[in-house]
């Protein structure tokens, strides 16, 4: 693998190419390794300071990175919106700036605009890593996706991944299609239409409304969280009508192919896009994308932050 | 065989396949003699001629003493001390060691030893592994000008060297061409 990576910050998955996407899933390998040690420390970016800047909460996330961030030996500031200076009025590039004149030399930023990331990106000497911005793009949690997969079946490239429930507002789903079509996947979206809109088939993936057609032929499904409140108000009459519709029930479950992979991003809805039996299930990887999630961010943070500025 | 012929381009051939077989077999006969018990030796290498190096010294342990000798991995990339200062990232790959190191005694190989940085950042990779009895060094070319004070316990072949100047080993395994060891003055 001759690839070698040249970004300063990581924004998205659709501007990357497949081999950039393999160099991170193959340097994930490696530092999946070290969480196996007695000392889970390697010290790849010591004397680095990654400021975790979540805007937008987020406490899975924003921990991954965090132990991520320590097992590389690098030193890590928490600032989440309450705390921040700018519930006092400051702008997102002053806050920004003021925490590189503090020389951080990685942002990890969520934020509930589309687009934050990559103005910092473009301001700052910092390295920018998107851990989700709006319903645009996140990367890290496409990453680990993929990551999952290749692991439990060796390759991606000709598999059928089912992407299933709020595509709309998912920038998981968004990332997941980039790179799942870049690696050669086949991605079928299926959910309510309210939430699903047929547009989506112009970034070459497939549409459906009915779940049991699609279950059969998936190598891997993949659920996105159900948010009640907002959508329960708006895009579906009821949780109880989404569970019928497009729940992953145990009886559904059995449609799937023995070796079909169920994946969610988290937190789970038991009894809501998942069955509590089916979440637990032999078939799902759940926990592993967890695992998986703190070795690609580590990889994320290495080849983002350690070359040479 | 080994004699030194300089041709046009400034490349000196120091060892062909059969010096480096003779040297590796040496080797294996110095870490039995040393390590009177076996089982608890792990043979381990740095990416990627080191591990080369290793699969073959164990395998000339198996040869004479019959006895399969434990390998490992020791990827240093992520234990560099230089990160950051270069243009180009070292690759980083999974390290493989036992479990439990305690009481047992870790041989790291390399193909070249030169400033000893790199295998300063092999002791920092097994310390995170944990805490050996013993660790000692495999190398099969030392071509002097240590910047640490580091010392190998087993030297396929000394070779004293300009800065300037290059070792290139080559090895058929990772390299597909025949084994050698050239100097490559500048």
């Amino acid at each position: 693998m001759t690839t070698r990576w040249t970004r300063k910050d990581l924004l998205g998955l659709r501007e990357l190419s497949a081999d950039e996407i393999n160099l991170i899933l193959d340097t994930a390998d490696a530092f999946k390794q070290v969480g196996t040690r007695e000392i889970k420390k390697v010290p790849a970016l010591r004397g680095k300071t990654l400021v975790n800047f979540f805007v937008e909460p987020s406490t899975r996330t924003r921990t991954s990175f965090e132990l991520a961030a320590f097992r590389l030996s690098a030193d890590v500031i928490n600032i989440s919106t309450t705390s921040s200076s700018l519930t006092k009025g400051e702008t997102l590039k002053d806050t920004a700036r003021n925490l590189e004149a503090l020389h951080a030399d990685i942002l990890v930023l969520r934020h509930s605009s589309a687009g934050a990331p990559q103005f910092l990106a473009n301001r700052l000497r910092a390295s920018v890593i998107n851990a989700g911005d709006g319903a645009h793009e996140h990367p890290t949690q496409a990453l680990l996706d993929l990551y999952t997969i290749r692991e439990k079946r060796e390759k991606i490239a000709g598999l059928h991944v089912a992407i299933i429930g709020d595509i709309l507002f998912s920038r998981v789903a968004r990332s997941n299609i980039f790179g799942l079509l870049k690696l050669g996947a086949r991605v079928t979206l299926v959910g309510p239409s309210t939430l699903v809109p047929r547009e989506f088939e112009k970034l070459g993936v497939d549409v459906s409304y009915k779940i049991d057609d699609v279950l059969p032929s998936a190598d891997v499904v993949n659920l996105l969280r159900i948010q009640h409140e907002r959508q329960r108000r708006e895009y579906f009459p009821g949780i109880g009508e989404y569970v019928r519709l497009f729940g992953l029930t145990k009886e559904r479950a059995k449609l799937l192919k023995p070796d079909c992979l169920i994946m969610h991003p988290g937190p789970i809805n038991r009894g809501v896009e998942i069955d509590s039996d089916v979440a637990d299930g032999l078939q799902s990887v759940i926990l592993d994308q967890v695992t998986n999630g703190l070795a690609v961010r580590m990889a994320v943070l290495y080849l983002c932050g350690g070359i040479a500025t | 065989m080994n004699q030194k012929k300089q041709n046009s381009s400034g490349v000196v051939p120091i060892m062909d396949g059969e010096a480096i077989h003779r040297v590796l077999r040496r080797i294996a006969h110095e870490i039995i003699e040393r390590n009177p018990q076996l089982e608890k030796v792990v043979i381990a290498g740095i990416p990627s001629r080191g591990v080369e190096i290793a699969r073959r010294i164990a395998a000339f342990i198996h040869e004479i003493e019959k006895i399969v000798i434990e390998t490992g991995v020791i990827d240093v990339a992520m234990h560099r001390d230089d990160v950051g200062t270069r243009p180009e990232l070292p690759v980083v790959r999974a390290s493989k060691l036992p479990l439990s190191l305690e009481g047992r005694t870790v041989i790291i190989v390399d193909d070249v030893l030169y400033t000893g940085r790199t295998v300063r950042a092999a002791l920092d990779a097994i310390n995170s592994f944990g805490r050996p009895a013993r660790i000692q060094l495999a190398v099969l070319v030392d071509r002097g000008h240590r910047e640490l004070p580091i010392r190998p316990d087993y030297v396929g072949k000394n070779l004293p060297t300009a800065a300037a100047e290059k070792i290139r080993v080559q090895l058929k395994e990772t390299d597909g061409v025949p084994d050698a060891v050239h100097l490559e003055k500048q």
